[in-house]
């Protein structure tokens, strides 16, 4: 397919495909940075394992919208387009609960109403609306394909500290000594609130401390920067001394 | 009369819907800052809630009956429909409330505590009038979470927070704490 420069997306000119891609992972990351999507972030977070399934099959609405929704962009009239995104994921969203069900039934059973509620995940409106209606089907597939492992990267995180702290292990498997006591509050609605808050806190922190160290680099470099621009003068006014 | 006590009851407290089941967060987190738009947001939500479960008995009994896999579709479809004949409805019959609920009526389309009911709801089977009651008690539930949440926040503004916590981690644990207050309904349970 050939690549076409994008006609109206305003910030977004002049984006390769690798940034497309890495975008959503980090530097937009859904869940840390955007703070879209929460419900399951903090609902169904209490293992890893949890999260992977909501994540894969968020993944799943979300690049298929993507594709289909960059496809027709141009028919959709711009009073309708909403409606008509919402009624792409609902379709899709439709399809995915009998997948898992007819597939991985202890997922779903363990996601339960939270398959259905993707559709009212804003995030995946919001890249329909932010992103795919704007760009080739191309460059929608690597957003979404990157907003999704974001997403699932997200989940994973908060599931991470819940399922360690809560149950000691990770994945199904045990990490913390055997004379750990879980923090039984973790795996109960309360540590969905506190283990994000946690996740958030630690992010902070870091950004903080990687702030004040650039500002710190900074100023060393204004003051060598400083130092080198005296020494020569310096050098040439005992020059002119001598 | 017990059970639509105990459904209530166990919507509005039990399984309250933002802070034990995880629903709604989006606005429970992003418009809580203000008491007053807290409890007109929670008005709203409890008004489209009602809505939500009238259509969703009615689709459930005469529509959906020949074709379940179209459940999601058609909720999400008619939920969108309902909240804009509502929006017009009211714009045209009282444009002060109109006015005052302002961006909230739209916005609570995309809520996902409505379409949670609607989908509750059919799992558990609930009949026309249960649905209803299921719906006030959850709107009664999330209104409560909505004017807890924003009386502590505006006493929080007072409040000396450390740079690194302020934001988004402090309110996530404060509904931690108010999550675990929640938690101790859960003995109205074995009581009934």
């Amino acid at each position: 397919m050939r690549m076409l420069p994008p006609p109206d997306v305003p910030g977004a000119q002049g984006a390769t495909a690798m940034q497309d891609l890495l975008r959503g992972l980090w530097k937009e990351n859904p869940t840390f940075v955007l703070l879209l999507g929460m419900c399951p972030t903090m609902a169904i977070t209490n293992s890893v394992r949890n999260s992977v399934a909501m994540g894969v099959t968020t993944a799943f609405v979300m690049i298929l919208s993507a594709i289909v929704v960059s496809t027709i962009r141009k028919l959709v009239s711009h009073e309708v387009r909403v409606a008509t995104y919402i009624l792409i994921i609902a379709t899709f969203v439709q399809l995915a609960d009998i997948l898992t069900e007819a597939f991985i039934p202890d997922a779903h059973k363990a996601l339960g109403a939270f398959i259905p509620l993707i559709v009212g995940n804003c995030l995946v409106l919001g890249r329909q609306e932010a992103f795919s209606s704007r760009n080739t089907v191309w460059r929608s597939t690597l957003d979404s394909i990157g907003m999704s492992a974001g997403f699932t990267l997200g989940l994973s995180t908060v599931g991470t500290v819940r399922e360690i702290l809560g149950s000691g292990t990770w994945f199904g498997l045990r990490v913390m000594p055997a004379n750990f006591e879980p923090w039984v509050i973790m795996n109960l609605p309360p540590g969905g609130f506190i283990g994000f808050g946690l996740v958030l806190l630690a992010l902070a922190a870091w950004t903080v401390q990687q702030k004040k160290r650039a500002a710190v680099r900074a100023a060393i470099e204004r003051l060598t920067s400083a130092e080198g621009a005296r020494a020569p003068a310096a050098a040439m006014a005992g020059e002119g001394a001598r | 009369m017990r059970t639509h006590l105990w459904i209530l009851l166990s919507a509005m407290l039990v399984n309250n819907f933002t802070l034990v089941m995880f629903l709604g967060l989006c606005s429970f987190l992003g418009v809580t800052n203000k008491l007053s738009t807290a409890i007109r947001l929670g008005l709203a939500d409890t008004f489209v809630l009602v809505i939500t479960s009238i259509s969703a008995s009615i689709l459930n009994r005469w529509v959906l009956t020949t074709a379940p896999y179209l459940r999601i579709v058609a909720f999400i479809i008619v939920i969108a429909s309902m909240v804009q004949i509502t929006e017009m409805a009211v714009k045209k019959w009282s444009p002060t409330l109109f006015r005052e609920l302002g961006i909230y009526l739209p916005l609570i389309t995309t809520n996902c505590a409505i379409l949670a009911l609607a989908i509750f709801q059919t799992n558990r089977g609930y009949s026309f009038g249960e649905g209803l009651t299921f719906a006030i008690g959850a709107g009664a539930g999330l209104t409560i979470a909505l004017v807890l949440m924003a009386s502590i926040r505006e006493k929080l503004e007072l409040a000396d927070v450390p740079a690194v916590a302020r934001g988004t981690a402090t309110v996530l644990f404060i509904a931690g704490a108010l999550s675990m207050a929640f938690m101790g309904f859960a003995g109205l349970m074995s009581a009934t």
